[in-house]
């Protein structure tokens, strides 16, 4: 495979399980090597089924799957020797101590010996286990059974890593030191990492590029900065000291608006709201308008959109929503809506 | 090729060790026999007074029928692992490596073999200890081992069927409470066909675990008979060759369902 190609590339991948369940409509996506990639998505998305093709476990209907430059579907064989899987469910094998695990892992790998024994040690050593390598897996905590996946998924230097779910059922302390080590783990030498998750926080913080994933496909794509950038402007909040009578309030609100990039202003009791391009840059003007109005200001917060935001906006619901199977736009309060910066100017930033 | 030697003994290995972490299950895999064995040997002891039994002593009778029977009971609950292999993600784990797909299937048969060949050894032994006696000799009882190794393997490649198949533990343990007790009745492993009903007698002809017991007790008498032997081992070994083509087969639908 070359520098440059893609290591992982799938086109129009459709699946429908028995029973007419469509998982994957038209599933497209590029990731480039040595990136952290997120696919981000609700449960039933189609995240794992994605997963189950590029991993070689299930075979789609239609579509094409390049995994670290070899084809998914006609040859399983090339694609298993380059890559390595972390699924949602542990695998690890709980009456074997870590060890053990570890050690046929890699002679499945063909790794034999003390060349085995030493990359063994490495990865117990580096997800902290040398403690409890010797113990069998039934009696490791969650994190520990999770950082033991990692450390399968890593045991025959893989080019490709698929992390499905990495920290579902972690507990915050542990989801946080995982979040560390899958850190270190996207510097490492032309690591490629594909991350499955249906936490925002998650792939805000991980991943390089994100897709958003609904219905069996990609419905928007991008760093995580672009596309919150899309949204058109951060939320400007301002607390005023004295709530403003009506006719105050209006002539405020209308002043602000002279300004270039300060829009939907609006003010409820003491709480004024606005969306800037830039926020930051919008605050000094935002403040010397409320000043000539002789308003005193208690505080000002700026808030990129968050990647719900981003969520709403390209799936037309509220991840969390999304998350809990609700049907799309029954559980959506109007309110909600009315934040969702639908601006219908929306493109280049 | 190698490598699927290899590979085979890898997992095979696995699964030994995880079963000798066990001890539970060991002891009573080992214990259940030694109840069948004291138990049915006590019961029945006065049979072989029967006209017709054509025994010496009904412990001599009972251990080909012991061994058999805990060949199938033991084997035939093998679903229930493959099922928490795919529960708990195992079976994928192994499914994204290039581990070759006949060394998972066959570490199964091979470890199932080796368990229901010491299982055997030790139900002969403790017979010995209890004062049985083998005409046949050590070629006889090989003969009854390997027997139950091919009756085990029947009953194990089915229920690792089974289990891909349904994916519950609720129909193996049905299927399986319902299947033991009539299949080891409807054969000789404790009454001598002789003295069976005429209609058990001729369902018994169809019976596997009775080509096991014909086919052993065979081999053990003072003067085998070797037709016997040749013939239901025959039919065993293509019951088991069968059984392991289907469980190959579900074991492929199971990799298209993931």
């Amino acid at each position: 495979m070359t520098a440059d190609a893609p290591a992982v590339q799938a086109h129009d991948l459709i699946k429908t399980y028995p029973g007419g369940v469509r998982a994957l409509d038209g599933m497209a996506l590029t990731v480039a090597p040595g990136t952290v990639f997120g696919l981000l998505g609700p449960n039933g998305a189609g995240k794992s089924t994605t997963v189950k093709i590029l991993t070689t476990l299930a075979r789609p209907d239609s579509g094409t799957a390049l995994v670290a430059g070899h084809d998914a579907l006609r040859h399983p064989d090339r694609v298993r020797r380059s890559i390595g899987v972390v699924a949602q469910r542990s695998g690890a094998d709980p009456v074997a101590t870590g060890r053990e695990n570890l050690l046929l892992q890699g002679r499945l790998y063909g790794l034999r010996g003390a060349g085995l024994a030493r990359r063994a040690d490495d990865l117990l050593a580096r997800f902290d286990l040398v403690d409890a390598a010797a113990r069998q897996v039934k009696t490791y905590s969650g994190g520990m059974q999770r950082r033991l996946d990692v450390a399968l998924g890593l045991v025959h230097r893989p080019e490709v890593l698929f992390l499905d779910e990495p920290t579902t059922g972690l507990d915050p302390e542990a989801r946080t030191a995982m979040w560390d080590e899958i850190g270190r783990l996207a510097g490492d030498e032309g690591l490629t990492i594909l991350l499955t998750t249906h936490y925002l926080e998650e792939a805000d913080r991980l991943a390089e590029r994100i897709a958003i994933v609904d219905r069996g496909r990609v419905v928007a794509e991008g760093t995580p900065d672009a596309l919150k950038g899309e949204l058109h402007g951060d939320a400007v909040q301002v607390e005023l000291r004295d709530a403003p009578d009506a006719v105050d309030g209006h002539l405020i609100a209308t002043a602000l608006g002279e300004f270039g990039g300060v829009r939907d202003v609006t003010l409820d009791g003491r709480r004024l709201s606005a969306r800037a391009e830039d926020g930051p840059a919008a605050v000094p003007h935002v403040l010397a308008t409320l000043e000539q109005q002789g308003v005193t200001v208690a505080s000002v917060t700026v808030a990129r959109p968050s990647l719900d935001d981003v969520y709403l906006r390209y799936a037309g619901r509220r991840f969390a929503d999304a998350d809990s199977g609700t049907a799309p736009g029954a559980g959506v309060p109007a309110p909600a809506q009315a934040a969702a910066p639908a601006n219908p100017s929306g493109g280049a930033r | 090729m190698s490598t699927t030697l290899n590979q085979t003994w890898f997992m095979t290995q696995r699964q030994l060790t995880a079963i000798l972490r066990q001890p539970a299950y060991l002891v009573i895999t080992l214990i259940q026999p030694v109840i069948w064995l004291f138990l049915f040997g006590s019961l029945f002891r006065k049979v072989v007074e029967l006209p017709g039994f054509g025994s010496g002593s009904y412990l001599d009778y009972l251990v080909p029928g012991v061994v058999v029977m805990s060949a199938v009971s033991s084997n035939m609950w093998a679903g229930m692992g493959t099922l928490e292999e795919i529960e708990r993600g195992t079976l994928n784990r192994f499914l994204t490596t290039p581990v070759s797909r006949t060394a998972l299937m066959n570490a199964n048969v091979v470890q199932q073999g080796i368990s229901t060949a010491v299982q055997s050894a030790v139900i002969v032994l403790l017979g010995k200890l209890g004062g049985a006696d083998y005409p046949g000799g050590i070629g006889g009882l090989v003969i009854l081992v390997v027997a139950s190794i091919l009756l085990g393997t029947v009953f194990g490649a089915c229920s690792n069927a089974l289990g891909m198949l349904v994916r519950q533990r609720e129909s193996i343990i049905g299927i399986n409470t319902f299947l033991l007790l009539p299949l080891t009745f409807l054969s000789s492993a404790f009454m001598a066909p002789a003295l069976m009903p005429s209609w058990m007698r001729h369902v018994a002809d169809f019976n596997p675990v009775n080509w096991a017991l014909v086919s052993g007790r065979s081999a053990m008498a003072a003067d085998p008979r070797w037709g016997d032997v040749l013939s239901r081992g025959g039919a065993l070994l293509a019951l088991a060759v069968a059984a392991v083509w289907l469980s190959t087969r579900t074991f492929r639908a199971y990799q298209k369902s993931v």
